[in-house]
């Protein structure tokens, strides 16, 4: 197989895994009916406390353990992305604030809560590193990685949280489809009204479903910086734009976690396509026209934006209720 | 006996919808608010760097009110914070959320600055501008557009098309900015030799000093588009059917209104200040234009029309407050050395306390017990 196209696709996969974390937890938490603008700013906590953990983890610890590392980055991860969630759920559940409005400003105190604390990581230094962190989670896995060629390069060689993305995706379509939470939660999101009158308890499943979206949108984060960068923290605006295709993605999948496995690498793809298009396609542009091939996820999460409304398949729809509050005694 | 009775006993608390309040509670409970958060603020500023607060908060007064240079400064980032704000008012009264201000700015400034360069020598400077004028509102108003049309006819979810547009919107400048510069490893300002498309700088004589700003045209005109906003929105027939379009898209239609002509009218309008702040972004305060020519102000601005409730002398008031924030934390970061992002953090941290607020101004809680409820 052409060698520039392997180099694509081994690009293409890892950057799908970190929107394919990010989007899973916004489809959740979608399928509550809270839109949750906070995406990236949820993952700046998740890839910044995973950073944190474990660089302190590495320095402190006379002998550390890699096994450790993950669990360690893992955990504070979810748990500062949770936090994340808890606040947006807080004011908009509870008391009722515009999500809208609450998201961006969950996504400004994140990135700001992130970057500043980073600072005093960095220390004066314009990066920093968690050798270890980045070892064990881009681990391979031992035999497969190596034995059949090209297959191995192309479907084995990477991290663990690549495959743990993929049975995620798969597992939660299963308990959104086929189980009597995933019946609920979807009832939630459509109706509020009507599930609160079967008994269902509105606000339970939109907090939960808010918060575990949030921490599973924050492994993003913590694979973008462990992984995907190589386990290096520096302060840019990289993973803003990130969670911003991951709120993407999540349309481009009409709210299904399997489409989520194929959208995200094909964002993957489409995102690393104007370094690839000379070798693998034989397409010769200028240096400038880079900025507007950048720009075609964008274009293709419009027009299936605007497809599925044209074709009003009910299936393909946002939750009904997507982006309003509920309130029992409001009707 | 005692499960059955469970069963109906009446909750800890309820909550109920306020009819009126008053502007004097509603002024109390936004104030609490901001001074709680500022209560927090001095906490996390305490804890973390282990500065006094109430020395911090006085060297962040100082980041806007130090000197006129600062002031000047600070009204700039007022007026184009306010101006997208009052842009994104008329939509966000209709119910259609426009967080695509960001794009629509950015195609209005760069329309801005391509006629800058392109027309800069040739036309005379009245002309010069009219055109320039014209073209940056015509181009974010069909930035604008865009979504609303397919908002009004396929009911397409608008929050998630004008996000998407803004990055189309972004590429699209990346692309051009790439194109202008040429072999130059940056832009620049546009049209440096003869200034041709700059905002003149002059002051008025009969104001004080402080009053003399660098930026007159951009205040001025910010000043006078909040009049005419406020006046559009309280008193002009328009004004009202996006009210009703608003509140309830069936009464609209019960009422005669045309709902799909409204929601792309607004969406023109609002699209096309968007535009007119990136004209006055280009051509009254950088005179060049970037990928951060909008720099998240698009996004702020959504803060700012959504608390203000859609008045435009209240976004005056929250505008101000944000900007004067935003330049008390960098002054904060270089006094005391510590980073830029402190005010992100602040920001965050005030924006919940007074989205959280918001509760208190429209429900009410009712304690068990209290016996002030009849029985329904």
């Amino acid at each position: 197989m052409n060698s520039s196209l392997i180099a694509w696709i081994l690009r293409a996969i890892p950057f799908g895994t970190i929107i394919m974390f990010g989007s899973m937890g916004e489809i959740i938490t979608e399928k509550s009916g809270n839109l949750n603008l906070g995406v990236p700013g949820i993952m700046y906590l998740g890839g910044f406390a995973g950073f944190a953990s474990s660089y302190f983890y590495e320095k402190l610890s006379p002998n550390p353990k890699g096994w450790v590392c993950v669990l360690l980055a893992l955990f504070c991860a979810v748990a500062a992305s949770m936090l994340g969630g808890l606040i947006f759920s807080f004011l908009t559940i509870t008391l009722r604030a515009n999500q809208n409005v609450t998201g961006l400003a969950l996504t400004t105190f994140g990135m700001g809560v992130a970057n500043f604390f980073g600072v005093f990581i960095l220390n004066g230094a314009s990066y920093t590193a968690a050798p270890l962190a980045y070892a064990s989670f881009s681990k391979k896995m031992p035999v497969l990685s190596s034995s059949f060629g090209t297959v191995s390069e192309i479907l084995f060689s990477y991290g663990f949280l690549v495959y743990a993305a993929i049975i995620m995706a798969v597992a939660l379509h299963f308990v959104l489809n086929k189980s009597r939470v995933g019946l609920n939660l979807r009832a939630v999101g459509e109706n509020p009204g009507t599930a609160d009158a079967a008994g269902i308890n509105v606000t339970r499943y939109k907090y939960l479903a808010t918060c575990i979206g949030a921490g599973i949108s924050g492994i993003g984060g913590l694979y973008y910086v462990l992984d995907y960068n190589q386990g290096i923290w520096a302060t840019t605006g990289q993973i803003e734009a990130l969670g911003w295709l991951a709120v993407a993605l999540v349309i481009f999948t009409t709210w299904k976690p399997l489409n989520a496995i194929w959208g995200a690498y094909l964002f993957g793809m489409l995102y690393w396509l104007y370094q690839f298009l000379p070798g693998v396609l034989g397409i010769h542009i200028s240096s400038y026209m880079t900025d507007l091939v950048q720009m075609v996820p964008y274009v293709v999460t419009i027009v299936v934006l605007v497809v599925v409304s044209f074709r009003k398949k009910k299936e393909n729809q946002p939750p009904a209720s997507l982006g309003l509050s509920y309130f029992r005694e409001d009707r | 006996m005692s499960s059955n009775h469970s069963v109906h006993r009446e909750p800890a608390v309820r909550i109920v919808k306020r009819d009126t309040v008053t502007m004097g509670k509603k002024i109390f409970v936004r104030a609490a608010a901001i001074l709680l958060a500022l209560v927090v603020d001095a906490f996390f500023i305490f804890f973390v760097t282990g500065l006094n607060p109430l020395s911090v908060y006085r060297v962040m007064f100082d980041g806007t009110f130090m000197t006129p240079i600062r002031f000047s400064w600070a009204l700039r980032d007022l007026a184009t914070l306010l101006c997208i704000g009052i842009a994104l008012a008329p939509a966000f009264r209709m119910r259609f959320w426009n967080v695509g201000a960001e794009g629509q700015v950015l195609v209005g400034g760069l329309v801005t600055a391509l006629v800058m360069v392109r027309c800069g020598q040739s036309l005379p400077t009245p002309l010069l501008f009219l055109v320039m004028f014209v073209t940056s509102i015509a181009a974010g108003a069909v930035w604008g557009m865009i979504p609303s049309f397919f908002k009004a006819f396929w009911n397409t979810n608008e929050t998630l098309f004008t996000l998407m547009m803004n990055y189309v919107a972004t590429s699209i400048v990346a692309c051009m900015t790439n194109i202008m510069r040429g072999q130059a490893s940056s832009l620049g300002k546009l049209n440096m030799s003869n200034q041709a498309g700059w905002f003149p700088q002059f002051g008025i004589t009969f104001l004080p000093d402080i009053l003399n700003q660098r930026y007159t045209i951009n205040i001025l005109s910010v000043i006078l588009l909040m009049f005419g906003m406020f006046l559009y929105m309280k008193y002009s027939k328009q004004g009202y059917e996006i009210a009703v379009v608003g509140e309830s898209e069936n009464t609209a239609r019960y009422a005669g209104i045309n709902v799909r002509k409204v929601t792309i009218r607004t969406m023109l309008i609002s699209g096309a200040i968007c535009g007119f702040a990136g004209f006055l972004i280009v051509a009254g305060r950088d005179q060049t234009i970037s990928t951060a020519s909008a720099g998240g102000q698009g996004f702020t601005a959504i803060i700012v029309a959504w608390l203000a409730k859609f008045n435009t002398f209240y976004m005056a008031l929250i505008s101000f407050l944000l900007v004067f924030l935003s330049r008390g934390a960098s002054e904060i970061a270089s006094a005391y050395s510590l980073n830029d992002f402190a005010a992100s953090i602040i920001e965050g941290i005030i924006l919940f306390f007074i989205l959280g607020s918001e509760f208190f101004i429209n429900y009410r809680m009712i304690f068990r017990g209290s016996g002030k409820e009849v029985q329904a």
